[in-house]
């Protein structure tokens, strides 16, 4: 090509068209690109909708603030003059202000909103807004006194404080809340308090988990796909069958399958009593605790694991283990410098799989998970579906995705993404 | 339980096949699934189906997450729910919102027999503009008879005495409900619950009751684990709705029997979702379904309390096993010595503050 442009001048080459051949091939070049293009449109546009938008409006959602500013738009423009470092809480110019928009808010029915979302930062606001705005219509001025009679929270500074910091389009209390952080009363950022913290914890036990289950699932896994691996065809593919067996059951049952297993008047605890193990009266806690969450997301798990070792495994042939051998390694040797290092793309792949599905499990830890056993996927659905706290549910969330990017670089520097197989 | 799966299964099949023509009308109601839909399909549903010929009502079991998925519908504009089931803050939420219809009782719903009108007859179990009584329904305790001996338990401080009842529990996990019976459990009059729990010396109390028995507790989610639970002999005693008490013990036959010593009042009922295509004729289903006769029918079937004054006397006999059902109803005077009624505009505010703190204190 170089050489062509060097000679192209005054000679330049053409096709038998006249055009010039460099644009010709770009052309032609062009055309083959948007027909790939057009073949992947459906496919990005399906992530980009599905996926990218979905993931972005959760990111802003963690952030976004709007409804205060939005519901008390007279009142909080002049609020921002207000110094709530000072121990007077604002005088009536805001408090007028705070009628109309009481009025206004309860006539539109939209004062519910922000009460429901200060009552996050401060538990009173509630009840505050809907009891003061079904009131507010019959107020006389002076207002400021009006108000204070009918909930003398209006009163108290630090409700005032906590409109005030709370009163931007964005916020970071749902991160900081997802931190265990908070704010004193004078608008400080402080740790919470040990009989107040959570989720530092829980994010650390679901990743100590995750990481536990993956452990266990890659031990359980790796004797099960070298046989299928050696086994010939006929009696394999029977093997396989029995791995995947479980990929074709719901979740639901084989989690319901475990409690009938595990539980105290269970199954397993019945079979080491009757066998004289345990006494009838220290039968063994085996679910609604850490071990269920481990043992039945393992099973749950496992074929995630198989799979892609099974697939890994088939590629290596037998005859380097016997090659090692005969050159002069023993079966330990030659296991752990020939076979293991062939196996890593499947070890990588399955323990990808692994733990990031089960950073992100909520169904089976929420059935047999007890108190000790529920991850944080758990509390994300707890705000989503009960305490209707997206915005903390969202942040919680981008935590988790942040830890997963971080964790998925970590494991790029250290073992290689190219150096991993799914089959 | 599988002839109406069917029933279901069919009516939306055959609603499907008439969408093209047009001529019938389909509600989607959503509820608690189980026993409790079932309730409503014989004492409201069906009657009304069979006086409105081109009505279909379709059940949608998502009761137990339907705010969150009404705020989703509404935030994309597409709200496809007619009728939804609720608990009454639930619904007190839903209107603060923006998310439900506003309803004038009385001009909405049906009055009285003698004439009392509607906002008089449901007295102040409307606790929001936007909300339509159904049910009186109790938090309380069921406890294994064969585990208990000679000596049934009988107030709340057995649910807290590990050494006369030793095994498990199975309690709520969340805050609401355990935080006042255990402050009863240790002692506070039921008229000075709330206030002490509103003090932070108040929770620290409960929490130290709790932790008498944190360690022998089951922890449930869902109302049908403690019933599962109790039939599996796992617990000793824990706290359920008591409708499902009510059918583990009176249908399944189970060797289980109520403790009814605090149990909790708390309210069910209905919101019309905004943006409902279906308005008026929810409004009419809306009158059929709750009036007098039709709440005092679906005790036929379920053991919650009609929300009407008048529906009380009327209450009957169960529909299949032919009991009486007064006795049966929470609020029943036998039952209903001590009783708490849930302090809605308490857990308003604090819900989300103690719930915080209690998954903290489970967690530590």
């Amino acid at each position: 090509m170089n050489s062509s442009v060097k000679h192209s001048n005054p000679s330049v080459m053409v096709t038998a068209d006249g055009v010039p051949l460099m644009v010709s091939l770009s052309r032609a070049k062009r055309k083959a690109k948007i027909r790939a293009l057009l073949l992947v449109t459906p496919l990005f546009l399906f992530i980009l909708v599905t996926f990218f938008i979905p993931i972005a409006s959760m990111l802003l959602r963690s952030v976004d603030n709007e409804v205060v500013e939005e519901t008390l738009s007279r009142t909080v423009p002049i609020l921002q003059g207000w110094d709530q470092t000072g121990d007077t809480i604002p005088d009536e110019t805001v408090f007028v202000a705070l009628h109309q928009d009481f009025v206004d808010g309860y006539r539109e029915k939209t004062i519910g909103s922000p009460g429901r979302r200060l009552n996050y930062e401060k538990p009173g606001f509630s009840s505050l807004f809907r009891k003061t705005a079904r009131k507010a219509e019959k107020f006389e001025p002076p207002y400021q006194a009006a108000f204070i009679k009918a909930d003398k929270k209006w009163g108290d500074i630090n409700y005032w404080r906590v409109l005030k910091r709370e009163s931007g389009p964005s916020t970071d209390s749902y991160y900081m809340t997802a931190l265990d952080y908070g704010y004193n009363d004078l608008g400080e950022r402080v740790a919470k308090a040990d009989d107040q913290s959570i989720y530092v914890d829980l994010f650390g036990r679901t990743f100590w988990i995750s990481f536990v289950i993956t452990s266990i699932c890659l031990v359980l896994a790796f004797p099960i796909s070298y046989l299928l691996s050696i086994l010939p065809a006929k009696s394999s593919n029977l093997l396989m069958i029995l791995v995947l067996l479980p990929f074709w059951t719901s979740l639901l049952v084989r989690t319901s399958a475990w409690i009938a297993l595990l539980q105290q008047q269970g199954v397993i605890n019945d079979m080491l009593v009757w066998a004289g193990f345990l006494g009838d009266d220290n039968r063994l806690a085996m679910i609604h605790n850490q071990a269920g969450t481990i043992i039945a997301m393992v099973h749950v798990l496992l074929p995630f694991m198989v799979l892609p070792l099974y697939s890994v495994m088939k590629t290596i042939p037998q005859s380097y283990m016997r090659a090692a051998r005969s050159l002069g390694a023993n079966p330990f040797t030659a296991f752990v410098r020939v076979y293991l290092p062939g196996t890593i793309p499947g070890i990588g792949a399955g323990s990808i799989l692994v733990f990031i599905i089960s950073i992100g499990y909520y169904i089976t830890p929420a059935l047999v998970g007890g108190q000790s056993g529920t991850l944080i996927s758990n509390f994300i659905a707890y705000h989503l579906q009960s305490s209707l706290n997206w915005g903390l549910a969202a942040a919680l969330g981008a935590i988790l995705l942040f830890a997963v990017f971080a964790l998925y670089i970590l494991y790029d520097k250290i073992v290689g993404i190219d150096n991993m197989k799914l089959g | 339980m599988n002839k109406f799966v069917k029933q279901t299964l069919l009516a939306t099949a055959v609603t499907a096949a008439m969408v093209s023509t047009a001529s019938a009308k389909e509600l989607v109601m959503v509820s608690w699934g189980g026993a409790y839909t079932a309730s409503q399909q014989k004492a409201y549903h069906e009657p009304y189906m069979a006086n409105n010929p081109g009505v279909t009502i379709i059940n949608d079991d998502s009761g137990s997450g339907a705010l969150a998925k009404l705020r989703a519908m509404k935030e994309a504009g597409n709200v496809t729910w007619d009728l939804i089931d609720m608990t009454g803050s639930a619904a007190m939420t839903a209107c603060e919102e923006g998310l439900a219809e506003e309803i004038d009782h009385d001009k909405v719903l049906a009055n009285a027999p003698d004439g009392t009108p509607a906002s008089v007859d449901f007295g102040d179990l409307i606790i929001s503009p936007c909300f339509v009584p159904q049910i009186v329904y109790s938090t309380t305790f069921g406890y294994r008879t064969d585990k208990v001996g000679s000596n049934p338990p009988t107030s709340i401080n057995d649910v807290f005495d590990l050494e006369k009842y030793p095994g498990k529990r199975s309690l709520e996990k969340r805050a609401v409900n355990n935080m006042e019976w255990a402050l009863l459990a240790d002692g506070v009059p039921s008229d000075k619950v709330y206030d002490v729990l509103a003090t932070d010396a108040g929770v620290k109390r409960a929490f130290a009751k709790l932790d008498t028995i944190k360690d022998s507790v089951v922890w449930w989610e869902k109302g049908a684990q403690t019933p599962q639970l109790l039939a599996d002999g796992e617990i000793v005693m824990g706290s359920t709705y008591n409708g499902r008490l009510f059918s583990l013990i009176v249908e399944e036959k189970q060797p289980v029997a109520m403790m009814w010593d605090w149990q909790v009042f708390d309210l069910d009922g209905w919101i019309v979702p905004k943006g409902t295509k279906n308005k008026a004729e929810v409004m009419k289903y809306l009158k059929f379904a709750t009036d007098t006769q039709r709440l005092a029918d679906q005790s036929k079937y379920i053991s919650y309390g009609p929300a009407r004054a008048s529906s009380a006397p009327l209450v009957g006999k169960h529909a299949t096993l032919g009991i009486d059902m007064a006795p049966h109803m929470p609020t029943a005077p036998a039952n209903s010595k001590n009783t708490l009624l849930y302090n809605i505009e308490f857990w308003a505010d604090n819900t989300d503050d103690l719930n915080e703190k209690f998954y903290a204190w489970l967690a530590n």
